[in-house]
C-alpha cells in the first residue's frame, strides 16, 4: 500500500502527515508514506486544495486534517 | 513555493453546467465572473463526471459550493448525486427568468442576474458568507 500526502509545507499539511504516519505506526502493516510538496505534481490529482491524502492512486480527503480514526480504516481496507 | 496553507476554507466551490444552449452557456460565464471577482472558484463538473477520484472527493469534502445548471433537465445535479455528492446550494438559470434558446451573444444582462442569484442562494443557506471570498490561496493546481 502507498500513502501520499499532498501538500507544500503549511501546518496542516505538517500535521496530516503526522497523523498518517502515526497511523501507520500503529497498524503494523506495511505502508509507504511519501509526501507532495511540488504544485505541479499536486495539480496532477485534480485536487481544489491541500492537505490532501492519496491511498492507492485514490484521493480519501482534501482541504481538512484527517483524524487519525478514519485513516485507519483506509489502511484496514 | 508558499508556505501558507492551501485548504480551501472561504473559497466557494462553483460548479456549473456548460452545455449547448445558451442558458449552459450562461452558467459557465456566470461561474467564470464569479471566480473573477472572488467570490469562489469553478471547478471541474466534468472530473467529477468521470469520477476521478481527486474531483470527486474536492467535491465531497468542501465546506461551501454551489452547482448551477441550466436548465430543468439538471445535468449537473444528475452529475453530482451520481457522484453522491451533497449539493448545498443549487440554482437553475431557467428558474431565474430566462429562457432557454440557441442564441449564443449572451447578454451580461443576464450573467449578472444569474451571479446575483447565486450570490442569494449561496447567502440564504449560509448568512454572512463574504461578497468576496478571503484568504485561502485555493486549489494548488
Amino acid at each position: 500500500m502507498e500513502i501520499k500526502v499532498l501538500g507544500p509545507g503549511c501546518p496542516k499539511c505538517q500535521a496530516t502527515e503526522k497523523n498518517v504516519k502515526e497511523t501507520v505506526a500503529d497498524s503494523g502493516l506495511d505502508v509507504q508514506v511519501d509526501k507532495v510538496t511540488d504544485l505541479m505534481e499536486i495539480a496532477r490529482y485534480g485536487v481544489f486544495g491541500t492537505p490532501a491524502v492519496v491511498v492507492d492512486g485514490e484521493v480519501k480527503s482534501v482541504g481538512k486534517i484527517p483524524e487519525k480514526q478514519e485513516i485507519m480504516t483506509w489502511i484496514e481496507k | 513555493m508558499s508556505q501558507d496553507c492551501c485548504a480551501p476554507e472561504g473559497n466557494v466551490m462553483i460548479l456549473a453546467c456548460s452545455g449547448g444552449s445558451n442558458v449552459g452557456q450562461l452558467s459557465n460565464q456566470a461561474a467564470v465572473e464569479l471566480t473573477q471577482e472572488g467570490f469562489g472558484k469553478m471547478y471541474c463538473l466534468a472530473g467529477i463526471g468521470g469520477h476521478l477520484s481527486g474531483f470527486v472527493q474536492s467535491a465531497k469534502d468542501i465546506p461551501q459550493m454551489v452547482a448551477i445548471d441550466g436548465c430543468s433537465v439538471g445535468c449537473a445535479k444528475a452529475i453530482l448525486d451520481h457522484a453522491e455528492v451533497p449539493i448545498k446550494n443549487y440554482l437553475v438559470v431557467t428558474d431565474v427568468g430566462i429562457e432557454n434558446n440557441h442564441d449564443f451573444d449572451l447578454k451580461k444582462e443576464e450573467v449578472q442576474r444569474i451571479k446575483e442569484a447565486v450570490r442569494d442562494a449561496c447567502d440564504r443557506d449560509q448568512p454572512g458568507l463574504p461578497k468576496a471570498a478571503t484568504g485561502a490561496c485555493g486549489c494548488c493546481g
